[in-house]
């Protein structure tokens, strides 16, 4: 078997042991429930294979025996009473009803495969669509079952796909590579390995990493890094810990982003602050970049930002000057309708400053199985391939993920145009509560369809409201599999300990299914041997019963692959771009009819674009902060999860209480022209007088199923509208106008 | 026989909860008791460009310092798992003359 010289840490124990009549097994936490990193872990279970507890793995480098509150809880969540534990059917009219039926696997399999087949032979595979959420491991999984259906129409519910999507598709097309901080992960002797260099600057831009944990990054590395002396720059709307342990803090109006990346551009050029040589030999477009942000003086990015103008500038200095520098990026730039023009400013910064694939600096990351390609689209037909929805529309969606873009295809669902739609399968999504803005035009456009599968830990408003058919997940707790996610991948194996009622992990649940609808695609008996397949293809030089004993494995690494000619498919120095050059001036976004360079446009509604309706909607809306103990819509029946944040709360700053008559503790409506949702206020500082931020994805598991969950009261989307950005790429998620009153 | 302890560096604690939930998972506790309960102080304003601003976890009389761990050799669970690694257990000696090394720490002596 190829072994292309992977890195192994020692073990002082076997994978699987005993202490104190507990079995221990040790292993990874990658999914469910949903989460982007996958840390180190030992779960303990019993004689009769229950799972009682679980701890951080002290030998696995990657989290060094640390764990969030949400894996030390998890035996509260795969021991919940209200699991879904077996396949369950009802009528197509009982859609919204709590009307089950239990059914065995082999009934619900074969039923699923029955109609989709039927479909497939009567109105073309491209007629399924097939959805995913985000952080259960899935991304693989279902784009090899819908791809070897024959359906170009994988998918992911949320307008504008304004997560994570856009900064992969406008990284890959204007530097052939995605890039995110180097913190060492990709080494087992992480911060002691002598090629790593830690970062003198870390500029978090709309990403609270000790929270959110996105990108295949361990949150508190950042807090770590903090201890051994980096700086840190934060750009946030909200005033968070790490903001207030910053050295600089450019508290920005929500959705304004670019012009702040902008100014700072400039400041750096005007300064002569970025790195002459890296820009000379390996960007093209530098003087046209320069020329665009030349207007974007520190005075009109204060107007624009509220940053203070000697803040901007203090920042980029801080940011330029540094050895290396890690520009930390979270979804708050995916969630800005213009968000590739926005990626394409902030990337500029650490790219003048040659912050590319350098210690400490930005790095390409490396894969086992890569993430972001899907896995299988050679069992796509070519000509079925080129009817994916939104691919004439947008032909930024060749980069990147192949999804099909989520505001075509409601309109297709919706208009039957230029196809009529059948089905959808939907695993590891629940956009009703958490991702699909207007969820009631959604509900409605959704229940046109005749045939809607889900699988999923728990019942789920989208799955109440639409299945026909729900399948049980499994837990990781309950699954063998490989950590094959976002970020740095490393070989880490997920070991079964313990069984949930009839529940199978999203892969075998897909190899089952799939076997039935195109067998040629998936040959193995059993998950085990299709890792093993998966491990082999990527040289691994073990097979998965081996890695169970001895991983993690890390992949050989090394830095400034562009020099050395191992980031083009020719061989040649340089990045996978037509100018072989890390493209400031996009020839991509040109030949798409897009701005070649990247550009701000006021979000809108917003004060400065619409200020007439600051009379009815004074107060500028931001959603989607993260909770430490909640992953989008889970966690919500986990009680001692619930506990530490058992409402949907509105951060709203005192002097902003007192405007509008309310107080901490209060239930407040937040309103727009399009809808409300109710929220608990939480007075504090952490937002300006100008704006309030709000939790996303709330449902009262407690509620009743028939009412949704209250989904609909709960839902902050119902404010929100499909509207992406020009490339098909990005929504307005995190900016809107409102207004807040008592409930 | 030695007194134990755990330090508290709260310059670093992030208010994660980790030290919470893993109390409570460790020791049957409900969602209403807690071995040690994070404190938030703040933020506000104390002058221009100096925010009052952290987290504190505050151990209660339900914490005997994991005292069936310890006698297994382990650490208490929430300095085991604390993520920002801001938590120390040690004998009071020890942990005393590791205060002085450093401002803007608390002991807990149960």
């Amino acid at each position: 078997m190829e072994d292309k010289g992977y890195t192994f840490v020692p073990h002082e124990k076997p994978f699987k042991y005993t202490e104190d009549g507990l079995k221990v097994t040790r292993g990874s936490a990658w999914t469910g429930p949903g989460c982007h990193i996958g840390c180190g872990v030992l779960l303990y279970t019993d004689e009769n294979d229950k799972l009682v507890k679980v701890e951080g793995d002290p030998e696995n480098p990657f989290n060094e025996g640390r764990l969030c509150a949400r894996c030390l809880a998890l035996p509260e969540t795969v021991n919940h009473e209200d699991r879904l534990k077996y396949p369950m059917k009802r009528s197509r009219d009982d859609r919204g009803k709590d009307k089950w039926e239990r059914i065995s696997w082999e009934e619900a399999l074969d039923t699923i495969a029955d109609k989709l087949i039927d479909i497939r032979d009567t109105y073309g595979p491209e007629t399924v669509a097939f959805y995913q959420g985000t952080g259960r491991d899935i991304a693989a999984w279902i784009t090899r079952l819908c791809w070897s259906y024959g359906s170009p129409n994988y998918i992911f519910g949320m307008s504008g796909m304004s997560c994570y999507l856009p900064r992969v598709a406008g990284c890959f097309a204007t530097t052939g590579s995605f890039w995110l901080g180097d913190y060492s992960q990709q080494f087992a002797q992480r911060y002691k390995d002598p090629r790593w260099k830690r970062p003198d600057v870390i500029l978090l831009w709309g990403n609270n990493p000790v929270v959110s944990n996105s990108d295949g990054l361990y949150g508190h590395w950042v807090v770590d890094l903090m201890k051994m002396g980096t700086k840190f720059i934060t750009v946030d709307p909200r005033r968070t810990w790490l903001a207030s342990k910053s050295e600089q803090f450019c508290q920005i109006r929500p959705g304004t982003d670019a012009a702040l990346a902008m100014g700072m551009l400039k400041v750096i050029i005007d300064e002569e602050l970025y790195d002459h040589d890296f820009v000379d030999k390996w960007c093209y477009g530098f003087d046209e970049l320069a020329e665009r942000v030349r207007e974007f003086t520190p005075e009109k990015v204060e107007h624009i930002t509220n940053v203070p103008a000697e803040t901007m500038k203090e920042a980029a200095r801080l940011f330029a000057k540094a050895d290396s520098a890690i520009v930390q990026w979270g979804l708050a730039v995916d969630t800005t309708k213009e968000a590739l023009p926005a990626c394409q400013a902030i990337s500029a910064l650490f790219e003048i400053t040659g912050n590319i694939d350098n210690p400490g600096g930005m790095i390409s990351p490396p894969s086992i199985l890569y993430y972001a390609g899907g896995w299988g689209d050679e069992f796509l037909d070519p000509e079925v391939a080129k009817k994916r929805i939104g691919l004439d529309k947008y032909s930024l969606l060749n980069f990147g993920f192949q999804v099909a873009s989520t505001d075509e295809m409601l309109k297709t669902i919706e208009t039957k145009q230029p196809y009529e739609m059948r089905a959808a399968w939907l695993q590891t999504t629940n956009f009703l509560t958490c991702t699909a803005p207007d969820p009631h035009r959604t509900i409605k456009a959704f229940r046109n369809l005749d045939f809607i599968v889900g699988v999923d830990l728990f019942m789920t408003p989208t799955l109440m409201a639409l299945a026909d058919i729900v399948l049980p997940a499994a837990t990781y707790a309950e699954r063998d599999g490989l950590r094959v996610g976002d970020g740095v991948q490393r070989g880490e194996a997920i070991n079964k300990v313990t069984q949930v009622g009839e529940a199978k992990s999203d892969m075998e649940i897909n190899l089952l299914l799939g076997k039935r609808l195109r067998p040629e695609a998936w040959p193995w008996d059993n998950v085990r041997d299709m890792f093993s397949y998966i491990l082999e293809d990527a040289g691994v030089g073990m097979n998965f019963d081996e890695l169970q004993e001895h991983a993690p494995a890390y992949i050989p690494f090394e830095y400034y692959k562009y020099k050395k000619g191992l980031l083009r498919a020719d061989g040649k120095p340089g990045f996978e771009t037509p100018t072989g050059r890390i493209e400031l001036w996009s020839n991509f976004y040109n030949n798409a009819g897009l701005d070649p360079l990247p550009y701000f446009e006021e979000p809108s509604p917003g004060p400065l674009s619409t200020p007439e309706l600051l009379d009815e909607y004074p107060l500028v809306l931001t959603t989607g902060a993260r909770d430490f103990t909640i992953f989008h819509s889970e966690s919500r029946q986990i009680e001692h999860l619930r506990a530490v944040h058992p409402d949907p709360i509105v951060q709203v700053n005192p002097a902003t209480c007192r405007t509008y008559g309310i107080s901490e503790g209060d239930w407040v409506w937040i309103e727009n022209d399009r809808g409300r949702c109710k929220r608990k206020v939480e007075e504090t500082l952490i937002v300006d007088e100008n704006t309030i931020s709000t939790d996303h994805a709330w449902w009262f598991p407690e509620g009743d199923p028939e009412n949704l969950y209250d989904v609909f009261d709960l839902n902050i989307n119902n404010l929100f509208q499909y509207i992406p950005g020009k490339s098909g790429f990005g929504c307005n998620y995190k900016t809107l106008l409102c207004k807040i009153y008592k409930a | 026989m030695a007194k134990y302890g755990i330090l508290v560096d709260f310059e670093w604690c992030t208010g994660c909860h980790t030290c919470e939930v893993a109390c409570q998972m460790e020791n049957h506790l409900p969602t209403d008791r807690f071995g040690v309960k994070l404190a938030a102080l703040g933020p506000w304003e104390i002058s221009k460009n100096n925010w009052q601003h952290d987290n504190i976890p505050l151990f209660t009389n339900e914490c005997n310092l994991c005292a069936h761990r310890v006698a297994k050799g382990k650490e208490p669970t929430c300095v085991k798992h604390c993520q920002s690694k801001c938590l120390v257990f040690g004998t009071v000696d020890e942990l005393k003359e590791k205060m002085t090394d450093k401002s803007r720490q608390m002991l807990f002596i149960p």
